[in-house]
Protein backbone atom coordinates (compact mmCIF):
# COMPACT_ATOMS: atom_id res chain seq x y z
CA UNK A 1 0.00 0.00 0.00
CA UNK A 2 1.46 3.29 -0.81
CA UNK A 3 1.32 6.41 0.27
CA UNK A 4 -1.48 7.48 -2.05
CA UNK A 5 -4.00 5.01 0.28
CA UNK A 6 -2.57 5.17 3.33
CA UNK A 7 -4.32 5.49 6.53
CA UNK A 8 -4.46 7.05 9.70
CA UNK A 9 -4.52 4.60 12.94
CA UNK A 10 -7.49 5.96 13.66
CA UNK A 11 -9.68 8.31 12.15
CA UNK A 12 -9.18 11.81 13.25
CA UNK A 13 -12.11 14.54 13.15
CA UNK A 14 -12.60 18.26 13.85
CA UNK A 15 -15.18 19.55 15.49
CA UNK A 16 -17.43 21.77 13.10
CA UNK A 17 -20.71 23.71 13.96
CA UNK A 18 -22.07 23.43 10.39
CA UNK A 19 -20.97 19.65 9.53
CA UNK A 20 -21.00 18.61 13.48
CA UNK A 21 -17.37 16.77 12.40
CA UNK A 22 -14.99 16.70 9.62
CA UNK A 23 -13.69 12.83 9.21
CA UNK A 24 -10.12 12.54 8.10
CA UNK A 25 -8.68 9.08 7.67
CA UNK A 26 -5.94 9.47 4.66
CA UNK A 27 -3.23 10.10 5.37
CA UNK A 28 -2.30 12.62 2.34
CA UNK A 29 -5.39 14.68 3.44
CA UNK A 30 -3.99 14.97 7.38
CA UNK A 31 -0.74 16.28 5.87
CA UNK A 32 -1.74 18.62 3.94
CA UNK A 33 -3.93 20.26 7.27
CA UNK A 34 -0.70 20.59 8.80
CA UNK A 35 1.21 22.39 6.21
CA UNK A 36 2.21 26.00 6.72
CA UNK A 37 0.60 26.97 3.21
CA UNK A 38 -3.06 25.92 4.59
CA UNK A 39 -2.58 27.06 7.75
CA UNK A 40 -2.38 30.22 6.45
CA UNK A 41 -5.87 30.16 5.85
CA UNK A 42 -6.71 30.45 9.47
CA UNK A 43 -5.48 33.78 9.21
CA UNK A 44 -7.28 35.06 6.23
CA UNK A 45 -11.46 35.87 6.48
CA UNK A 46 -14.11 34.07 4.63
CA UNK A 47 -15.98 36.85 4.41
CA UNK A 48 -13.75 39.64 3.85
CA UNK A 49 -15.28 42.81 5.52
CA UNK A 50 -18.58 41.42 6.61
CA UNK A 51 -17.29 41.29 9.60
CA UNK A 52 -18.35 45.11 10.05
CA UNK A 53 -22.09 44.73 9.22
CA UNK A 54 -23.00 40.63 10.45
CA UNK A 55 -20.28 40.24 14.18
CA UNK A 56 -20.14 36.90 13.81
CA UNK A 57 -18.70 36.72 10.48
CA UNK A 58 -14.76 36.10 11.70
CA UNK A 59 -14.78 32.61 10.33
CA UNK A 60 -11.96 31.71 8.31
CA UNK A 61 -10.79 30.05 5.04
CA UNK A 62 -9.46 27.28 6.66
CA UNK A 63 -12.98 26.63 8.49
CA UNK A 64 -14.82 26.80 4.89
CA UNK A 65 -12.09 24.60 3.04
CA UNK A 66 -12.46 21.74 5.49
CA UNK A 67 -16.43 21.83 4.99
CA UNK A 68 -16.18 21.44 1.28
CA UNK A 69 -13.68 18.55 1.91
CA UNK A 70 -16.31 17.00 4.14
CA UNK A 71 -18.90 17.63 1.93
CA UNK A 72 -17.01 16.08 -1.00
CA UNK A 73 -16.42 13.17 1.16
CA UNK A 74 -19.45 12.62 1.99
CA UNK A 75 -20.56 12.59 -1.42
CA UNK A 76 -18.17 10.30 -2.86
CA UNK A 77 -18.14 7.83 0.24
CA UNK A 78 -21.28 7.79 1.17
CA UNK A 79 -23.25 8.11 -2.38
CA UNK A 80 -21.31 7.63 -5.67
CA UNK A 81 -18.61 4.97 -4.47
CA UNK A 82 -19.81 1.13 -6.09
CA UNK A 83 -21.83 3.26 -8.64
CA UNK A 84 -20.22 1.97 -12.34
CA UNK A 85 -20.48 5.89 -12.94
CA UNK A 86 -17.60 6.97 -10.16
CA UNK A 87 -14.01 5.89 -11.13
CA UNK A 88 -13.06 4.86 -7.38
CA UNK A 89 -9.35 5.87 -8.40
CA UNK A 90 -10.32 9.59 -8.87
CA UNK A 91 -11.24 9.68 -5.12
CA UNK A 92 -8.05 11.11 -3.59
CA UNK A 93 -7.48 13.45 -6.41
CA UNK A 94 -11.45 15.01 -5.94
CA UNK A 95 -10.95 15.29 -2.16
CA UNK A 96 -7.36 16.99 -2.31
CA UNK A 97 -8.73 19.51 -4.79
CA UNK A 98 -11.46 20.07 -2.51
CA UNK A 99 -9.66 20.63 0.32
CA UNK A 100 -7.08 22.87 -1.59
CA UNK A 101 -9.40 25.03 -3.82
CA UNK A 102 -9.14 28.35 -2.33
CA UNK A 103 -5.60 27.99 -1.27
CA UNK A 104 -4.32 31.12 -3.27
CA UNK A 105 -6.48 33.34 -1.34
CA UNK A 106 -4.83 36.27 -0.37
CA UNK A 107 -6.10 38.61 2.46
CA UNK A 108 -8.83 40.65 2.33
CA UNK A 109 -9.20 39.02 -1.47
CA UNK A 110 -11.06 41.11 -3.56
CA UNK A 111 -9.58 44.56 -2.45
CA UNK A 112 -5.91 43.02 -2.54
CA UNK A 113 -6.85 41.29 -5.98
CA UNK A 114 -8.28 44.78 -7.39
CA UNK A 115 -5.33 46.73 -6.43
CA UNK A 116 -2.73 44.47 -7.17
CA UNK A 117 -3.99 43.33 -10.01
CA UNK A 118 -3.78 39.38 -9.24
CA UNK A 119 -5.96 36.16 -9.08
CA UNK A 120 -6.47 34.49 -6.65
CA UNK A 121 -6.89 31.19 -8.67
CA UNK A 122 -3.75 31.90 -10.51
CA UNK A 123 -2.60 31.49 -6.49
CA UNK A 124 -3.51 28.27 -5.66
CA UNK A 125 -1.80 26.87 -9.03
CA UNK A 126 1.28 28.32 -7.98
CA UNK A 127 0.98 26.78 -4.30
CA UNK A 128 -0.12 23.37 -6.02
CA UNK A 129 3.00 23.61 -8.58
CA UNK A 130 5.86 26.05 -6.48
CA UNK A 131 7.92 24.87 -4.18
CA UNK A 132 5.92 24.25 -1.01
CA UNK A 133 5.33 22.26 1.82
CA UNK A 134 1.47 21.19 -0.13
CA UNK A 135 3.35 20.33 -3.54
CA UNK A 136 6.02 18.44 -1.67
CA UNK A 137 2.95 16.22 0.00
CA UNK A 138 1.11 15.83 -3.36
CA UNK A 139 4.13 14.80 -5.00
CA UNK A 140 4.51 12.03 -2.19
CA UNK A 141 1.28 10.66 -4.03
CA UNK A 142 3.18 10.79 -7.53
CA UNK A 143 4.97 13.42 -9.61
CA UNK A 144 2.17 13.91 -11.95
CA UNK A 145 -0.68 14.50 -8.93
CA UNK A 146 -0.18 18.48 -7.75
CA UNK A 147 -0.81 18.92 -11.66
CA UNK A 148 -3.83 17.03 -11.59
CA UNK A 149 -4.91 18.59 -8.18
CA UNK A 150 -4.93 21.59 -10.32
CA UNK A 151 -6.11 20.88 -13.35
CA UNK A 152 -9.46 19.76 -10.91
CA UNK A 153 -9.43 23.32 -9.50
CA UNK A 154 -8.62 25.13 -12.47
CA UNK A 155 -11.85 23.07 -14.63
CA UNK A 156 -9.06 21.13 -16.91
CA UNK A 157 -9.03 18.06 -15.52
CA UNK A 158 -10.52 15.57 -18.19
CA UNK A 159 -13.33 13.46 -15.86
CA UNK A 160 -15.87 16.81 -15.99
CA UNK A 161 -17.64 14.96 -12.75
CA UNK A 162 -15.10 15.47 -10.77
CA UNK A 163 -14.99 19.35 -11.66
CA UNK A 164 -18.63 19.28 -11.28
CA UNK A 165 -18.48 18.68 -7.30
CA UNK A 166 -15.92 21.77 -6.57
CA UNK A 167 -17.44 24.12 -9.52
CA UNK A 168 -20.45 23.86 -10.76
CA UNK A 169 -24.40 25.40 -10.02
CA UNK A 170 -24.45 22.95 -7.45
CA UNK A 171 -21.01 22.11 -6.14
CA UNK A 172 -20.04 21.17 -2.85
CA UNK A 173 -18.02 24.83 -2.46
CA UNK A 174 -21.35 26.60 -2.35
CA UNK A 175 -23.25 23.95 -0.38
CA UNK A 176 -20.54 24.61 2.18
CA UNK A 177 -20.22 29.03 2.26
CA UNK A 178 -23.88 28.82 1.71
CA UNK A 179 -24.34 27.00 5.20
CA UNK A 180 -21.28 28.45 7.06
CA UNK A 181 -22.06 31.85 6.10
CA UNK A 182 -25.72 31.80 7.38
CA UNK A 183 -24.13 30.13 10.52
CA UNK A 184 -21.85 33.10 11.49
CA UNK A 185 -23.94 35.78 10.16
CA UNK A 186 -26.61 34.77 12.08
CA UNK A 187 -29.28 35.02 9.24
CA UNK A 188 -32.05 32.97 8.90
CA UNK A 189 -31.06 32.73 5.58
CA UNK A 190 -28.81 30.15 3.34
CA UNK A 191 -29.96 26.86 5.24
CA UNK A 192 -31.65 23.83 3.12
CA UNK A 193 -31.61 20.80 3.07
CA UNK A 194 -28.07 19.38 2.36
CA UNK A 195 -28.61 15.91 4.13
CA UNK A 196 -31.25 15.40 1.15
CA UNK A 197 -29.43 17.16 -1.94
CA UNK A 198 -26.86 14.44 -0.60
CA UNK A 199 -28.93 11.21 -0.89
CA UNK A 200 -30.03 12.05 -3.98
CA UNK A 201 -27.10 12.98 -6.02
CA UNK A 202 -25.61 10.66 -8.22
CA UNK A 203 -22.92 10.46 -10.92
CA UNK A 204 -23.40 10.95 -14.44
CA UNK A 205 -21.09 11.20 -17.06
CA UNK A 206 -20.15 14.74 -16.99
CA UNK A 207 -21.35 15.95 -14.04
CA UNK A 208 -23.07 15.46 -10.61
CA UNK A 209 -27.34 15.02 -11.02
CA UNK A 210 -29.77 14.65 -8.69
CA UNK A 211 -32.76 11.86 -8.70
CA UNK A 212 -35.84 13.85 -9.52
CA UNK A 213 -37.27 13.54 -6.13
CA UNK A 214 -34.97 16.06 -4.38
CA UNK A 215 -36.31 18.99 -6.54
CA UNK A 216 -37.41 20.83 -3.80
CA UNK A 217 -34.55 20.65 -1.89
CA UNK A 218 -32.57 21.44 -4.60
CA UNK A 219 -35.26 24.64 -5.22
CA UNK A 220 -34.69 25.66 -2.09
CA UNK A 221 -31.27 25.92 -2.22
CA UNK A 222 -30.82 27.89 -5.16
CA UNK A 223 -33.48 30.44 -3.22
CA UNK A 224 -30.80 30.21 -0.32
CA UNK A 225 -28.15 31.67 -2.80
CA UNK A 226 -30.22 34.01 -3.86
CA UNK A 227 -31.14 35.68 -0.65
CA UNK A 228 -27.71 35.35 1.32
CA UNK A 229 -26.21 36.92 -2.00
CA UNK A 230 -28.63 39.85 -1.47
CA UNK A 231 -28.72 40.19 2.08
CA UNK A 232 -25.25 39.14 3.42
CA UNK A 233 -22.46 39.25 0.26
CA UNK A 234 -23.81 42.41 -1.33
CA UNK A 235 -25.16 44.05 2.04
CA UNK A 236 -24.29 47.87 1.02
CA UNK A 237 -22.75 48.36 4.20
CA UNK A 238 -20.34 45.91 3.90
CA UNK A 239 -19.67 47.14 0.41
CA UNK A 240 -19.19 50.32 2.07
CA UNK A 241 -16.30 48.81 4.23
CA UNK A 242 -14.69 47.10 1.46
CA UNK A 243 -14.65 50.32 -0.84
CA UNK A 244 -12.53 52.08 2.13
CA UNK A 245 -10.07 49.18 2.23
CA UNK A 246 -9.66 49.32 -1.13
CA UNK A 247 -9.07 52.99 -1.59
CA UNK A 248 -6.30 52.50 1.88
CA UNK A 249 -4.89 50.13 -0.49
CA UNK A 250 -4.84 52.01 -3.77
CA UNK A 251 -3.65 55.34 -1.64
CA UNK A 252 -0.48 53.47 -0.45
CA UNK A 253 0.48 52.35 -3.45
CA UNK A 254 0.24 55.92 -4.61
CA UNK A 255 2.01 57.41 -2.31
CA UNK A 256 4.76 54.47 -2.86
CA UNK A 257 5.15 55.06 -6.46
CA UNK A 258 5.42 59.11 -5.94
CA UNK A 259 7.96 58.20 -3.18
CA UNK A 260 6.27 59.22 -0.22
CA UNK A 261 8.11 58.58 3.06
CA UNK A 262 6.92 56.30 5.21
CA UNK A 263 7.03 56.92 9.25
CA UNK A 264 7.18 53.08 9.03
CA UNK A 265 8.02 51.45 6.01
CA UNK A 266 5.92 48.96 4.22
CA UNK A 267 8.06 46.27 3.68
CA UNK A 268 5.59 43.72 3.59
CA UNK A 269 3.97 45.86 0.62
CA UNK A 270 7.18 46.95 -1.33
CA UNK A 271 7.28 43.93 -3.63
CA UNK A 272 3.41 44.16 -4.82
CA UNK A 273 4.05 47.63 -5.16
CA UNK A 274 6.86 47.47 -7.34
CA UNK A 275 5.48 44.20 -9.01
CA UNK A 276 7.95 42.24 -8.22
CA UNK A 277 6.70 39.71 -5.99
CA UNK A 278 7.63 36.14 -5.38
CA UNK A 279 5.17 33.21 -4.34
CA UNK A 280 6.75 33.38 -1.04
CA UNK A 281 5.87 37.27 -0.65
CA UNK A 282 2.69 36.73 -0.86
CA UNK A 283 1.98 33.65 1.17
CA UNK A 284 3.54 35.86 4.05
CA UNK A 285 0.67 37.93 4.20
CA UNK A 286 -2.30 37.69 5.97
CA UNK A 287 -5.01 39.63 7.16
CA UNK A 288 -3.20 40.07 10.67
CA UNK A 289 -0.24 42.00 8.84
CA UNK A 290 -3.11 43.98 6.83
CA UNK A 291 -4.75 45.72 9.45
CA UNK A 292 -1.03 46.36 11.35
CA UNK A 293 -0.41 48.35 8.95
CA UNK A 294 -3.49 50.14 8.72
CA UNK A 295 -2.93 51.07 11.74
CA UNK A 296 0.33 52.59 11.37
CA UNK A 297 -1.55 54.10 8.52
CA UNK A 298 -3.83 56.19 10.62
CA UNK A 299 -0.02 58.37 12.14
CA UNK A 300 1.02 58.58 8.75
CA UNK A 301 1.26 62.61 7.58
CA UNK A 302 -0.75 62.16 4.42
CA UNK A 303 -4.18 63.08 5.10
CA UNK A 304 -6.10 60.39 3.07
CA UNK A 305 -3.96 57.68 3.88
CA UNK A 306 -4.19 58.54 7.54
CA UNK A 307 -8.17 59.30 7.07
CA UNK A 308 -8.93 56.55 5.10
CA UNK A 309 -7.00 53.97 7.23
CA UNK A 310 -8.75 55.13 10.49
CA UNK A 311 -12.69 55.03 8.77
CA UNK A 312 -11.55 51.37 8.16
CA UNK A 313 -10.54 50.51 11.59
CA UNK A 314 -12.93 52.37 13.13
CA UNK A 315 -15.83 51.60 11.06
CA UNK A 316 -16.60 55.39 9.90
CA UNK A 317 -17.78 53.80 6.89
CA UNK A 318 -19.40 55.91 3.63
CA UNK A 319 -22.64 56.62 3.13
CA UNK A 320 -24.16 55.39 -0.30
CA UNK A 321 -27.17 56.62 -2.19
CA UNK A 322 -28.17 54.77 -5.22
CA UNK A 323 -27.21 55.18 -8.31
CA UNK A 324 -28.28 54.97 -12.11
CA UNK A 325 -24.80 55.12 -14.37
CA UNK A 326 -27.62 55.01 -17.28
CA UNK A 327 -29.03 57.75 -16.18
CA UNK A 328 -26.77 59.82 -14.26
CA UNK A 329 -23.51 59.30 -15.57
CA UNK A 330 -23.38 63.00 -16.29
CA UNK A 331 -24.45 63.92 -13.11
CA UNK A 332 -21.47 61.85 -11.75
CA UNK A 333 -18.93 63.89 -14.23
CA UNK A 334 -20.56 66.96 -12.11
CA UNK A 335 -20.40 65.47 -8.93
CA UNK A 336 -16.63 64.69 -9.57
CA UNK A 337 -15.75 68.31 -10.71
CA UNK A 338 -17.78 69.62 -7.47
CA UNK A 339 -15.81 67.00 -5.14
CA UNK A 340 -12.14 68.16 -6.83
CA UNK A 341 -13.31 72.18 -6.22
CA UNK A 342 -13.86 71.44 -2.95
CA UNK A 343 -10.70 69.65 -1.96
CA UNK A 344 -11.84 66.70 -1.93
CA UNK A 345 -10.05 63.82 -4.08
CA UNK A 346 -13.37 62.02 -6.07
CA UNK A 347 -10.29 59.29 -6.85
CA UNK A 348 -11.28 58.21 -3.28
CA UNK A 349 -14.54 60.21 -2.05
CA UNK A 350 -16.89 59.05 -4.56
CA UNK A 351 -17.01 55.63 -5.46
CA UNK A 352 -19.52 53.92 -7.72
CA UNK A 353 -19.71 50.35 -6.85
CA UNK A 354 -21.76 47.59 -8.14
CA UNK A 355 -23.23 44.61 -7.38
CA UNK A 356 -24.62 41.83 -9.46
CA UNK A 357 -26.21 38.11 -9.43
CA UNK A 358 -27.55 35.57 -11.26
CA UNK A 359 -28.77 32.98 -9.30
CA UNK A 360 -29.43 30.27 -11.73
CA UNK A 361 -28.93 30.04 -15.47
CA UNK A 362 -29.04 27.33 -18.01
CA UNK A 363 -27.27 26.49 -21.35
CA UNK A 364 -29.13 27.75 -24.81
CA UNK A 365 -27.83 26.34 -27.71
CA UNK A 366 -26.46 29.27 -29.41
CA UNK A 367 -26.05 31.59 -26.51
CA UNK A 368 -22.81 32.10 -24.26
CA UNK A 369 -24.32 31.44 -20.82
CA UNK A 370 -21.26 29.05 -20.11
CA UNK A 371 -23.01 27.41 -17.13
CA UNK A 372 -23.54 24.26 -16.44
CA UNK A 373 -26.99 23.41 -15.51
CA UNK A 374 -28.14 21.08 -12.96
CA UNK A 375 -29.77 18.06 -14.57
CA UNK A 376 -32.60 16.30 -12.39
CA UNK A 377 -32.54 11.99 -13.11
CA UNK A 378 -36.10 11.33 -13.76
CA UNK A 379 -37.21 7.85 -13.51
CA UNK A 380 -36.66 6.45 -16.42
CA UNK A 381 -32.53 7.73 -16.15
CA UNK A 382 -33.52 10.68 -18.52
CA UNK A 383 -31.58 13.69 -17.66
CA UNK A 384 -33.71 16.71 -17.55
CA UNK A 385 -32.08 20.59 -16.88
CA UNK A 386 -34.28 21.81 -13.79
CA UNK A 387 -35.82 24.95 -15.07
CA UNK A 388 -38.16 22.42 -16.76
CA UNK A 389 -39.70 21.01 -14.27
CA UNK A 390 -39.48 23.58 -11.36
CA UNK A 391 -41.27 26.68 -11.83
CA UNK A 392 -39.76 27.93 -9.01
CA UNK A 393 -36.41 27.53 -10.63
CA UNK A 394 -38.14 28.51 -14.08
CA UNK A 395 -38.77 31.89 -12.52
CA UNK A 396 -35.61 33.04 -11.75
CA UNK A 397 -33.52 30.92 -14.64
CA UNK A 398 -31.03 33.59 -16.51
CA UNK A 399 -32.94 36.48 -14.30
CA UNK A 400 -29.83 39.22 -13.36
CA UNK A 401 -29.78 41.56 -10.29
CA UNK A 402 -27.76 44.61 -10.72
CA UNK A 403 -27.29 47.10 -8.21
CA UNK A 404 -25.16 50.43 -8.15
CA UNK A 405 -24.31 52.66 -5.35
CA UNK A 406 -22.37 55.85 -5.10
CA UNK A 407 -20.51 56.11 -2.18
CA UNK A 408 -19.43 59.33 -0.48
CA UNK A 409 -17.99 60.88 3.05
CA UNK A 410 -21.33 62.30 4.18
CA UNK A 411 -20.14 63.22 7.70
CA UNK A 412 -16.95 65.44 6.17
CA UNK A 413 -19.57 67.03 3.76
CA UNK A 414 -22.32 67.33 6.65
CA UNK A 415 -19.60 68.28 9.22
CA UNK A 416 -17.74 71.12 7.43
CA UNK A 417 -20.98 72.63 5.20
CA UNK A 418 -20.62 75.45 6.75
CA UNK A 419 -17.34 76.53 6.49
CA UNK A 420 -17.22 75.09 2.63
CA UNK A 421 -20.40 75.93 0.67
CA UNK A 422 -19.62 73.59 -1.52
CA UNK A 423 -19.82 70.58 0.85
CA UNK A 424 -23.68 72.06 1.24
CA UNK A 425 -24.35 71.75 -2.69
CA UNK A 426 -22.18 68.29 -2.66
CA UNK A 427 -24.73 67.05 -0.44
CA UNK A 428 -27.63 67.98 -1.66
CA UNK A 429 -26.96 66.93 -5.12
CA UNK A 430 -26.06 63.71 -3.45
CA UNK A 431 -29.02 62.95 -1.52
CA UNK A 432 -32.18 64.76 -3.58
CA UNK B 1 -15.31 57.28 -12.90
CA UNK B 2 -17.12 54.59 -15.58
CA UNK B 3 -13.60 53.62 -17.88
CA UNK B 4 -14.02 50.43 -17.69
CA UNK B 5 -17.36 50.45 -19.28
CA UNK B 6 -16.65 52.82 -21.46
CA UNK B 7 -13.36 50.64 -22.87
CA UNK B 8 -16.22 48.15 -24.00
CA UNK B 9 -18.19 50.77 -25.82
CA UNK B 10 -14.90 51.86 -27.38
CA UNK B 11 -14.02 48.29 -28.40
CA UNK B 12 -17.36 47.70 -29.97
CA UNK B 13 -17.31 51.00 -31.40
CA UNK B 14 -13.90 50.44 -33.25
CA UNK B 15 -15.13 47.28 -34.38
CA UNK B 16 -18.63 48.96 -35.56
CA UNK B 17 -20.62 45.72 -34.74
CA UNK B 18 -19.94 42.49 -32.62
CA UNK B 19 -21.93 39.37 -33.60
CA UNK B 20 -22.13 36.80 -31.04
CA UNK B 21 -21.79 36.80 -27.44
CA UNK B 22 -19.01 34.51 -27.49
CA UNK B 23 -17.35 36.07 -30.43
CA UNK B 24 -16.93 39.42 -28.10
CA UNK B 25 -16.11 37.27 -25.12
CA UNK B 26 -13.17 35.71 -26.90
CA UNK B 27 -12.26 39.08 -28.80
CA UNK B 28 -11.91 40.84 -25.52
CA UNK B 29 -10.00 37.99 -23.89
CA UNK B 30 -7.84 38.20 -26.89
CA UNK B 31 -7.16 41.56 -26.68
CA UNK B 32 -6.20 41.50 -23.17
CA UNK B 33 -3.54 38.53 -24.00
CA UNK B 34 -2.30 41.59 -26.21
CA UNK B 35 -2.15 43.63 -23.52
CA UNK B 36 -4.45 45.80 -24.08
CA UNK B 37 -5.68 47.21 -20.79
CA UNK B 38 -9.45 45.49 -20.08
CA UNK B 39 -10.00 44.39 -16.60
CA UNK B 40 -12.67 41.88 -16.51
CA UNK B 41 -11.26 38.49 -15.43
CA UNK B 42 -11.60 35.16 -17.21
CA UNK B 43 -11.92 31.84 -16.61
CA UNK B 44 -12.34 28.67 -18.22
CA UNK B 45 -15.52 27.18 -19.09
CA UNK B 46 -17.35 25.46 -21.39
CA UNK B 47 -16.20 27.63 -24.77
CA UNK B 48 -12.97 28.71 -23.47
CA UNK B 49 -11.76 31.76 -21.76
CA UNK B 50 -15.26 33.88 -20.31
CA UNK B 51 -15.47 36.84 -18.07
CA UNK B 52 -18.76 36.77 -15.99
CA UNK B 53 -17.91 40.57 -15.42
CA UNK B 54 -17.79 40.89 -19.11
CA UNK B 55 -21.31 39.62 -19.46
CA UNK B 56 -22.15 42.03 -16.75
CA UNK B 57 -20.84 44.78 -17.74
CA UNK B 58 -22.06 44.36 -21.68
CA UNK B 59 -25.73 43.76 -20.02
CA UNK B 60 -25.25 47.66 -17.80
CA UNK B 61 -23.96 48.81 -21.01
CA UNK B 62 -26.97 47.80 -22.80
CA UNK B 63 -29.39 48.52 -19.95
CA UNK B 64 -27.75 52.45 -19.70
CA UNK B 65 -28.91 52.65 -23.52
CA UNK B 66 -25.10 52.78 -24.57
CA UNK B 67 -24.99 49.91 -26.48
CA UNK B 68 -27.74 48.37 -28.90
CA UNK B 69 -28.51 44.13 -28.24
CA UNK B 70 -30.40 42.71 -31.66
CA UNK B 71 -31.77 39.38 -30.71
CA UNK B 72 -31.57 37.19 -34.23
CA UNK B 73 -33.81 34.20 -34.26
CA UNK B 74 -31.27 31.89 -36.40
CA UNK B 75 -33.80 28.86 -36.69
CA UNK B 76 -32.28 26.11 -33.97
CA UNK B 77 -30.55 28.88 -31.87
CA UNK B 78 -30.26 32.62 -31.53
CA UNK B 79 -27.10 35.31 -31.65
CA UNK B 80 -26.82 38.77 -30.30
CA UNK B 81 -25.52 41.58 -32.54
CA UNK B 82 -23.74 44.51 -30.79
CA UNK B 83 -23.55 48.14 -31.75
CA UNK B 84 -22.78 51.76 -30.13
CA UNK B 85 -25.98 53.33 -29.65
CA UNK B 86 -25.78 57.65 -30.48
CA UNK B 87 -26.04 57.77 -26.50
CA UNK B 88 -23.55 55.41 -26.48
CA UNK B 89 -21.18 57.62 -28.89
CA UNK B 90 -22.02 60.48 -26.26
CA UNK B 91 -20.67 58.84 -23.36
CA UNK B 92 -17.83 57.99 -25.32
CA UNK B 93 -16.91 62.03 -25.87
CA UNK B 94 -17.06 62.02 -22.03
CA UNK B 95 -14.23 59.50 -21.50
CA UNK B 96 -10.58 59.28 -21.97
CA UNK B 97 -10.09 56.62 -24.60
CA UNK B 98 -7.23 53.85 -24.83
CA UNK B 99 -5.35 54.49 -27.92
CA UNK B 100 -6.98 53.25 -31.43
CA UNK B 101 -3.88 50.68 -31.78
CA UNK B 102 -6.75 48.79 -30.95
CA UNK B 103 -8.35 48.80 -34.07
CA UNK B 104 -5.31 46.78 -35.92
CA UNK B 105 -6.08 43.99 -33.83
CA UNK B 106 -10.22 44.42 -33.65
CA UNK B 107 -9.45 43.89 -37.75
CA UNK B 108 -7.82 40.85 -37.56
CA UNK B 109 -9.86 39.00 -35.26
CA UNK B 110 -13.27 40.30 -36.70
CA UNK B 111 -12.92 38.03 -40.12
CA UNK B 112 -12.41 35.16 -37.67
CA UNK B 113 -14.88 32.51 -36.63
CA UNK B 114 -16.36 32.06 -33.53
CA UNK B 115 -14.60 28.54 -33.41
CA UNK B 116 -11.38 29.58 -34.46
CA UNK B 117 -11.44 32.81 -32.06
CA UNK B 118 -12.30 29.88 -29.69
CA UNK B 119 -9.52 28.05 -30.29
CA UNK B 120 -7.09 30.92 -30.25
CA UNK B 121 -8.33 31.93 -26.52
CA UNK B 122 -7.94 28.30 -25.36
CA UNK B 123 -4.50 28.16 -26.54
CA UNK B 124 -3.69 31.49 -25.29
CA UNK B 125 -5.23 30.79 -21.89
CA UNK B 126 -2.57 28.33 -21.43
CA UNK B 127 0.16 30.18 -22.77
CA UNK B 128 2.42 29.31 -19.66
CA UNK B 129 2.49 26.00 -20.86
CA UNK B 130 5.35 24.79 -23.97
CA UNK B 131 3.52 24.20 -27.35
CA UNK B 132 2.82 20.52 -27.13
CA UNK B 133 1.13 20.80 -23.85
CA UNK B 134 -1.16 23.76 -25.11
CA UNK B 135 -2.33 21.22 -27.65
CA UNK B 136 -2.63 18.51 -25.40
CA UNK B 137 -4.81 21.18 -22.61
CA UNK B 138 -6.88 22.15 -25.49
CA UNK B 139 -7.59 18.37 -26.97
CA UNK B 140 -8.89 17.55 -23.38
CA UNK B 141 -10.69 20.23 -22.15
CA UNK B 142 -12.09 20.69 -26.16
CA UNK B 143 -11.95 16.89 -26.97
CA UNK B 144 -15.71 17.51 -28.68
CA UNK B 145 -14.75 20.02 -30.54
CA UNK B 146 -12.23 17.89 -32.44
CA UNK B 147 -9.61 20.55 -33.73
CA UNK B 148 -7.16 19.43 -36.42
CA UNK B 149 -4.06 19.85 -37.35
CA UNK B 150 -4.41 22.44 -39.53
CA UNK B 151 -6.30 24.25 -37.38
CA UNK B 152 -3.83 24.30 -34.85
CA UNK B 153 -0.92 25.44 -36.56
CA UNK B 154 -3.80 27.97 -38.25
CA UNK B 155 -4.53 29.08 -34.67
CA UNK B 156 -0.45 29.53 -33.71
CA UNK B 157 0.12 31.58 -36.99
CA UNK B 158 -2.47 33.64 -35.70
CA UNK B 159 -1.20 34.28 -32.16
CA UNK B 160 2.23 34.81 -33.92
CA UNK B 161 1.08 37.57 -35.80
CA UNK B 162 -0.89 39.20 -33.19
CA UNK B 163 2.23 39.15 -31.12
CA UNK B 164 4.52 40.97 -33.89
CA UNK B 165 1.79 43.31 -34.08
CA UNK B 166 1.62 43.93 -30.38
CA UNK B 167 5.36 44.34 -30.04
CA UNK B 168 5.56 46.78 -33.34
Amino acid sequence: MGYKNEKLKEEKVFKDPVHRYIHVRDKVIWDIIGTREFQRLRRIKQLGTTYLVFHGAEHSRFQHSLGVYEIVRRIIDDGFSGRPEWDEEERLVTLCAALLHDLGHGPFSHAFENVFDLDHEVFTQKILLGDTEVNTILRKVSEKFPQKVADVIGKTYPDKLVVSLISSQIDADRMDYLQRDAYYTGVSYGHFDMERILRVMRPAEDQAVVKSSGMHAVEDYIMSRYQMYWQVYFHPVSRSAEVILTKVLHRAKYLFEKGYHFKQDPVHFHTFFNREFLLEDYIALDEGIITTYFQMWTKETDWILRDLSKRFLNRQLFQYVEFNPAKEYKKLNELEQLFKDADLNPEYYLVVDSSSDLPYDFYRPGEENERLPIFLQMPNNELREISRSSDVVDAISGKRRTDHKLYFPADILLRDKEKNPLYKKIYDMLTN
Amino acid sequence: MLQEHAKIVQFISLAQEVTGRKKLQKMIFIAKKMNFPFAEKFQLHMYGPYSEELTLRVEELCEMGFLNEECMDKGSYVQYKYDVSPEGKRFLETTTQESNELQGFIEKMQVKTSRFLELVSTLLYFDDLEKDEQIEKVHIVKNKLKFTETEMNDAFDFIHQLQEVAAS
